[in-house]
């Protein structure tokens, strides 16, 4: 059997069709789903891809947590199956409360467009299951409001339950200042939930994963992902 | 009553009134005039150009559509067409470099769409003033960070482009936009009014008052002090609704909804109906009341005339409509069908009933005036070329001469600048910015087109004929070096005052040398864009050809890159002559923007081109770099900073080192091989009579000149990529 991946199309997503191209390389069955659907069509995980979606003029992600579509994944992620945010999807998925924290403008009040490299923190996600802690993935950030940001009281907890699944590093895996390319607090690229089925981060995993045209960090988190689904449907 | 100054307030002449008078055989009315005004301003008519514009090669056996459509098309083989056109949004831009350049992107990438493509790819060609003064800095932040906005939104990357730095540009930025579409070559559509009975169907966004008089009052008129007054003439951009925009348009061309498309730029509505009627022969009855206006009080010339962005116009059958009104309802996009093709020829405007206007299509789109404006050679080209500062003395150590070339703006790294641009999205960026060119692949190919904007305005300044043709070689060249082979040409024309004959002289002598170089390239023009009126009072743009060339890469796995690798031979392709006119190390190192711009050599130029083609089919070359701006020096350099990879070289010849380093002599290529590969490569060289030099090694940290000087491929970095980020740091504390 295939391993079936929505992913949703809002209005103003721009990384959808990279995001159903790359989960086909990977041997999944991409389903595109719109904004305007209640159901999943059976998929087993979900992405919610990289964009604008509404235009994002109030604030990233702010509208789509209320497109329809947004009750399913709420459920999906409820039963405990495996949802990614990618960019744009982890402002929403933050915005909708799936996430704790909030993404906030870059640093340097400007978009920033580059490849930069994360440490793998946790396994103990179906798109880190088969990486191993400490390994370090390149892939590349476009964004202009990626700059993780969370209260003393949420931070505490994400460290107390290990939340955090991707820093910001050097090649060589140092957490550094310099390597953290847009002022994110604590140099957090990406985090899960509670139960380590929901996942957001600013990189592109689906950007990184051909090397003819960009790096190849995406890779491991497609596989991990493929592979989880194949287990979870097994067992 | 029309008293004759409306007229004249609208940008018409005495004459160009009567001739309305003329031809429709009584006086205009206050809508009609404004709609001449707009279709016959100089931005929409060409009206100072075209008679100098015919003289360009437009045939190629793989042009699919030429010049005077919305964009060009060539055959790029395996059934694809790729669609490409540039334009030029700098008044606007001056005025309010955000929107303004926003707003350029999301008109250029509209002029795709209309064609049927789906766009791919911009590229963003700037020019500002130096760095060191505030207004500069403010002009480059708005126009970057709007470019960045509506490119970054819209989900089109931002792949290459120019940034470039001229005292002349400070009242005057030059801000073009250059953008790629893929279309299957059977699917491309017409803007053409066809069928009469089919209905034009308004998309997009509502219609406003903004941008109304831009074509005649701000883009074709120069900026003076009251210029910020204009602003309003500016329109502001909202690139989701270009997103929908774009999405819901590929589906109905996918699903074959479309008799045509006409996008709603300069001169808006007026300008889509009467282009799109004009081409079919055909007319066009259009009710104002059915268009969704933002405000209701809106007069009849303003709804014709207004410039709101984010519209297109569709043209489609009766039968179609409710599949197409079904597509925008789906993407929450407002459609209004507003007229009817009519066989008449007239495009007729009705509001509340009355008719408003009633013109020929044809007398609007394509019966506007023409002139032989004169022409003169400006009086400052003989005291400027007999300063030739090839022979004037270096006064300093030759290594820092280096150093100042290699850190001048114009030279220095733009990641400032590209870092704000999404390259990536879409999936097929091969090689993006702060590449020689651009390389798209044809996704599910292993085909690719290359794509490179260039041109050279101190070269225009000295010899506009050298100017254009530089701009063709030079971009041509930077294709080649990916190993793609250049086949089209697109241009945007930036000049001063047509009025003024040395201007026109100057543009005359730059469409003649560009014609030249397409036509001795093999590149024919395809499309492009003439921006006048680039002059304030005490000042006009130098006379700036910018040339977009595309290439074919039929595998991409071949690609080159310029970056060097270790354990590589290196060579210098093309022969170096004593050439420091108009060069960077004159501007930078001796203050002067003086002599001759380098000669041009069409056949070597295209000699070059092919060996590099060939050598990189098979697989003879590890990388090929363009040797232009900054000369051999900067070439080796920026070979060495991308790899990370230092060299040792013995310049050859016996012109004095300055002049060996520095000079841009043109049809010239640094490239470095395979030691196994080496006498292959020599071989191929001489079966394609190009002169080459060994000039030395890669590998190691270090940059070494022999005899000369040495530095550190870490130093030179710092120098290359500090530069810009330094100007921008610094003089920001310093207000």
């Amino acid at each position: 059997m295939k391993p079936r991946v929505a992913v949703v199309t809002f209005p103003g997503s721009n990384d959808d069709r990279d995001a159903l191209r790359a989960v086909r390389l990977f041997g999944g069955e991409a389903i595109p789903v719109w904004h305007g659907e209640s159901d999943l069509h059976g998929a087993e995980a979900v992405l919610l891809p990289g964009g604008f979606s509404y235009g994002d003029y109030l604030r990233t992600g702010a509208i789509a947590r209320f497109a329809p579509v947004m009750d399913a994944v709420r459920d999906h992620a409820a039963s405990g199956r495996p949802v990614l945010g990618v960019c744009n999807g982890f402002q929403i998925l933050c915005e909708a409360g799936l996430l704790p924290g909030a993404l906030i403008r870059n640093r340097n009040l400007a978009f920033i467009c580059r490849r930069v490299n994360v440490r793998v923190e946790t396994s103990r996600t179906p798109f880190t299951s088969g990486i191993e802690v400490g390994e370090v993935l390149e892939v590349p950030i476009k964004h202009g409001e990626g700059q993780f940001v969370a209260g003393p009281e949420t931070l505490a907890r994400i460290g107390d339950e290990g939340l955090v699944v991707f820093r910001y590093c050097s090649p060589r895996g140092e957490i550094t200042e310099d390597a953290n390319p847009n002022g994110s607090t604590e140099n957090i690229a990406g985090l899960r939930n509670e139960h380590g089925n929901v996942v957001g981060l600013m990189p592109h995993p689906e950007h990184a994963v051909d090397p003819d045209v960009g790096p190849v960090g995406g890779q491991p988190l497609f596989e991990s992902l493929l592979s989880s689904v194949l287990a979870t449907a097994s067992s | 009553m029309i008293d004759k100054p409306v007229h004249r307030e609208l940008g018409l002449t005495d004459e160009e009134y009567e001739a309305i008078e003329s031809r429709l055989g009584r006086r205009p009315n206050r809508a009609e005039l404004a709609m001449y005004a707009a279709m016959w301003s100089e931005h929409c008519s060409y009206k100072s150009s075209k008679v100098h514009l015919r003289s360009l090669p437009t045939q190629g056996s793989r042009v699919l559509v030429g010049p005077g459509e919305n964009a060009g098309a060539v055959d790029v083989g395996e059934g694809i067409a790729c669609v490409f056109k540039i334009e030029s949004h700098s008044h606007p831009s001056a005025i309010e470099p955000f929107q303004g350049a926003a707003t350029g992107v999301g008109g250029i990438v509209r002029d795709i769409l209309s064609v049927g493509a789906r766009p791919i790819a911009l590229l963003d060609p700037l020019r500002f003033g130096p760095l060191d003064q505030a207004h500069n800095r403010w002009l480059m932040g708005g126009v970057v960070a709007g470019i960045g906005q509506y490119g970054n939104s819209i989900g089109v990357p931002t792949v290459g482009g120019e940034v470039k730095f001229a005292t002349c540009h400070t009242s005057n930025p030059t801000v073009n936009v250059l953008c790629l579409g893929f279309a299957p070559r059977d699917r491309l559509i017409q803007a053409k009014a066809a069928g009469i009975g089919n209905l034009f169907v308004l998309v997009g966004a509502h219609t406003g008052r903004d941008g109304i008089g831009g074509v005649s009052v701000l883009a074709s008129r120069t900026l003076d002090e009251s210029s910020h007054e204009s602003r309003p003439s500016v329109q502001i951009g909202d690139p989701f609704y270009e997103k929908l925009l774009i999405e819901a348009c590929m589906e109905m061309i996918d699903a074959g909804l479309l008799v045509g498309l006409q996008d709603l730029g300069g001169a808006g509505l007026t300008c889509a109906v009467s282009e799109s009627a004009a081409r079919a022969s055909t007319g066009a009855d259009i009710d104002l009341d059915e268009v969704q206006l933002r405000d209701r009080t809106m007069e009849d010339f303003e709804i014709l005339t207004s410039e709101s962005q984010e519209r297109m116009l569709a043209i489609v059958t009766p039968e179609d409509l409710p599949s197409v009104e079904a597509i925008c309802e789906r993407w929450g996009l407002t459609s209004a069908v507003i007229g009817r093709v009519t066989a008449d020829g007239q495009v007729r405007a009705r509001l509340g009933g009355d008719v408003v206007a009633e013109v020929p299509a044809r007398s609007l789109a394509d019966e506007g005036p023409e002139y032989s404006r004169p022409m003169q050679p400006p009086a400052y080209l003989d005291d400027i070329h007999d300063d030739d500062p090839t022979y004037s003395e270096l006064l300093m150590d030759v290594g820092e001469a280096f150093r100042q070339v290699l850190g001048s703006p114009n030279v220095a790294s733009k990641r400032w600048v590209f870092e704000q641009y999404d390259s990536l999205v879409q999936g097929n960026t091969i090689a993006g910015p702060g590449a020689s060119a651009a390389v798209l692949r044809i996704e599910g190919s292993l085909r690719a087109v290359a794509v490179s904007t260039d041109g050279n305005g101190r070269y225009g300044y000295l010899d506009p004929f050298l100017g254009g043709g530089h701009a063709v070689a030079e971009a041509a060249r930077n294709v080649a070096c990916t190993g793609a082979r250049p086949v089209a040409v697109t241009n945007c024309l930036n000049f001063g005052t047509p009025e003024r004959p040395e201007v026109m002289w100057s543009f005359a002598e730059a469409v003649r040398g560009m014609a030249r170089a397409c036509e001795a390239l093999d590149t024919p023009v395809t499309g492009g864009n003439v921006s006048f009126y680039n002059e304030t009072e005490d000042s006009a743009i130098y006379p700036t050809v910018v040339v977009g060339v595309i290439g074919i890469l039929e595998d991409y796995r071949l690609m080159l890159r310029p970056s060097f690798a270790a354990g590589h031979v290196v060579y210098l392709l093309g022969e170096t002559f004593p050439e420091l006119g108009g060069s960077e190390y004159a501007e930078v190192v001796l203050g002067k923007v003086s002599g001759r711009p380098p000669g041009l050599d069409l056949e070597r130029e295209l000699a070059l081109h092919r060996l590099i083609a060939d050598g990189a089919r098979m697989d003879v070359l590890a990388s090929a770099q363009d040797c232009s701006d900054g000369g051999l020096a900067v070439a080796l350099a920026e070979a060495a900073i991308l790899g990370e990879t230092g060299f040792a070289v013995t310049v050859p010849g016996d012109l004095p080192p300055h002049v060996a380093l520095f000079s841009e002599s043109a049809s010239r290529a640094v490239v470095s091989i395979a030691p196994e590969r080496v006498e292959s490569f020599e071989a191929l060289a001489r079966e394609h009579r190009v002169s080459f030099a060994r000039l030395g090694e890669t590998g190691g940290p270090r940059i070494v000149f022999d005899d000369l000087f040495e530095t550190t491929v870490a130093e030179a970095r710092d120098v290359y990529e500090g530069s810009i980020p330094g100007f921008l740091s610094a003089r920001r504390e310093a207000g």
